[in-house]
């Protein structure tokens, strides 16, 4: 299996040449991975509480995640996120605010008015098409949308994500043959971190990298380390680019890995051992940023502390919020189902 | 006013329709250059070019996904399944998605997506050309469903439905593509309304109940019963599933008090079945006799390739006739 592209290498070395990222945006993309870890973890830390009823975390994998939406033309191109995006989410504007409003089920929840599980991303003001819960579905769909704007003549890039799992449905393989038929303006990015639920790799797929199928389409596979935030945005910045450009599209595969179980429902302890667990946990794409940030002279341990005591105070205040905010009334399920 | 059939009406509407919104498109298999198997699409590609009529890879999910996509951004895309019976890998994407997406998106995203399929038997087509499927997608939320029975309603719903901001399914009786013929202005626009079923016939001893290809059949029989025995039948051509015109087919009922439904699909839960529950429950009190579904065989599938087994199953005006005199019986 493929390490990929790698700036910020796990031996410490730096290939950081040529980065286009001012020390604001590098210090905003830390602030967006550390945000997105607190938010998740409250979310656990209230489902073991029994005040939330199900939470699908990102924890693991906000490097790829913030890397990738950094590397968009936010409000111009369109995303097609997955249920585990939630980074990805936050660096497209998306607030702990409205997260929370959609652990907690509560009026006002902006992605679908509290009528579907959290995590489910949608803003049409955001360009965040709307998630749904079969996986997959979104490849083709996206394809969809990367041809209305050829078609327009418009220069958006449209990115889709999904987990590695979802590449074994058949709309990844449809979506994906549009995209080379037709040359289209897409970015594919897998987030492959390795269990699809329970169900590992090598039991998903004859090849080691999900990359590997690229050629199949008539497209570019690229393979990045995905906790590397600094490669993360490097590759996914070409890839736009390209497909801005004229070049199609690139199918994307960001090597990672869920420390966490596959959801609030699930016991990770039945397919992989703690040792893998902690393995992983070292190879932390926080830890791995932070580590670039302090190399670089950028953050101290002051700042961090400055840093994280920021992120709690927004998380506590946007918890609050949503608890204190309205349930939704029951007849908000008869909304309507046509648009008049 | 000139006579077209119904394929023609079909084909200028989706004419029509791109000549006045840059933004609708056509897309499936065989639509370009051989104009659709069934020639609905025929001319469009040279007139339009290939950015507007776009042959799809053979591939029934990512046609209507990639529909759904174009859909959410604005375009209007009419996507074609070849024959109705070949939806079934693309059901997840219709009824789990474009269905369901303004609603559990709160209103933000809505998808004004054209399906158009041929559907139907008795065209020798065997069990994978001759299946009735709107039965699936009426029970689903979120669609509408026309299913025209003449050139004019085939192309003012299609109009219609183009201009609908949500997904509509239009099942196109294939066997009437070039067998049913009708009067079609060529100086006026045509719009049918989504929503609105049609009293076809006015009689007073009992309704029938049917769409598509089985209108067609039913007035038949109905003008065969009306002049061998004197029955006269109300007939009502619903036209559109979904969202059905319960008026339309209550207030029928309420001065006939005898209901026959027509469907050409198997009879157990087909769409006559939501009818006939509808009329015992909302018009029981003018209950004048059985509410009785005439379809095709139950377990069995529609239907065989044989021609005498397909005509067993397929119905005719014959067989309506048969059901109207029994009915009317009571």
């Amino acid at each position: 299996m493929a390490t990929g592209v790698q700036i910020v290498h796990q031996t410490g070395d730096l290939d950081d040449a040529g980065l286009d990222l001012d020390n604001k945006t590098l210090l905003e993309m830390y602030w967006q991975m550390v945000r997105a870890r607190r938010t998740d973890e409250r979310a656990w830390m209230l489902h073991r509480q029994g005040k939330i009823a199900f939470h699908v975390s990102c924890i693991g994998q906000e490097a790829i995640q913030v890397g990738a939406a950094y590397a968009m033309r936010r409000g111009h191109d369109y995303a097609h996120l997955y249920y585990r995006d939630l980074a990805f989410a936050f660096g497209l504007d998306y607030t702990p605010a409205e997260f929370f409003l959609g652990v907690f089920s509560k009026a006002g929840e902006p992605s679908s008015g509290a009528r579907q599980m959290p995590a489910h991303y949608s803003s049409y003001q955001r360009g965040m098409l709307p998630a749904s819960s079969p996986v997959g579905t979104q490849v083709p769909q996206a394809a969809g949308v990367a041809l209305a704007c050829k078609l327009r003549g418009e220069d958006r890039v449209t990115v889709v994500t999904l987990g590695e799992g979802a590449t074994s449905e058949g709309d990844f393989y449809e979506g994906l043959n549009w995209a080379g038929i037709h040359k289209l303006p897409l970015v594919c990015l897998v987030e492959n971190n390795i269990y699809a639920i329970s169900v590992p790799m090598s039991l998903q797929m004859p090849v080691p990298n999900v990359a590997d199928r690229a050629p199949m389409f008539g497209i570019k596979g690229v393979i990045v380390d995905g906790n590397d935030v600094l490669a993360s945005y490097r590759v996914m910045s070409e890839a736009i680019e390209r497909a801005r450009s004229g070049g199609g599209t690139t199918l994307v595969e960001a090597k990672t890995y869920r420390p966490t179980p596959h959801s609030s429902d699930d016991d990770d302890r039945t397919y992989r051992t703690r040792e893998e667990v902690e393995l992983w946990k070292q190879r932390d794409p926080i830890l791995r940023f932070e580590a670039y940030l302090r190399a670089r002279g950028l953050l101290d341990d002051a700042a961090i502390t400055e840093l994280e005591a920021r992120v709690r105070q927004e998380v506590d205040d946007a918890q609050a919020a949503a608890i204190a905010a309205p349930d939704p009334a029951p007849e908000d399920a008869l909304f309507p189902i046509f648009k008049e | 006013m000139p006579e077209i059939t119904l394929i023609e009406g079909l084909l200028q509407a989706m004419d029509e329709e791109m000549a006045r919104d840059d933004s609708v498109f056509i897309t499936g298999e065989d639509v370009g250059p051989r104009g659709g198997v069934f020639r609905a699409t025929m001319g469009l590609y040279e007139k339009y070019g290939a950015d507007r009529v776009i042959d799809a890879p053979l591939a029934e999910l990512s046609i209507i996904a990639v529909g759904i996509g174009a859909a959410l951004v604005g375009m209007r895309p009419i996507c074609e399944i070849q024959f109705a019976d070949y939806i079934f890998p693309a059901f997840n994407q219709i009824v789990n998605e474009a269905a369901l997406t303004y609603y559990r998106s709160n209103g933000d995203w809505h998808v004004p997506l054209v399906i158009r399929a041929p559907y139907g038997g008795g065209i020798g087509g065997g069990p994978y050309h001759s299946q009735s499927v709107e039965a699936f997608f009426a029970h689903a939320p979120g669609l509408k469903i026309v299913i025209p029975s003449t050139p004019y309603d085939a192309k003012g719903l299609l109009k219609s439905a183009v201009r609908d901001p949500n997904p509509v399914m239009i099942f196109e009786p294939k066997k009437g593509y070039r067998l049913i013929r009708g009067e079609v202005p060529d100086d006026e626009e045509v719009l049918v309304p989504i929503g609105p079923a049609n009293v076809t016939r006015q009689g007073s001893d009992l309704t029938v109940y049917a769409y598509g290809m089985m209108h067609y059949y039913t007035l038949q029989a109905a003008a065969m019963v009306a002049e061998q025995d004197g029955i006269e039948c109300e007939v009502v051509d619903l036209r559109t599933l979904v969202p059905l015109d319960k008026d339309t087919v209550i207030d029928s009922f309420k001065k006939t008090g005898k209901a026959l439904i027509v469907y050409e699909d198997n009879r157990f839960l087909g769409y006559g079945a939501e009818i006939a529950a509808i009329l015992s429950d909302e018009a029981f009190e003018y209950m004048d006799g059985p509410i009785r579904r005439l379809a095709g065989p139950d377990n069995v599938p529609g239907m065989p390739y044989a021609h005498p087994m397909q005509e067993y199953f397929m119905l005719n005006p014959d067989k309506i006739a048969a059901a109207i005199r029994e009915l009317a019986g009571y």
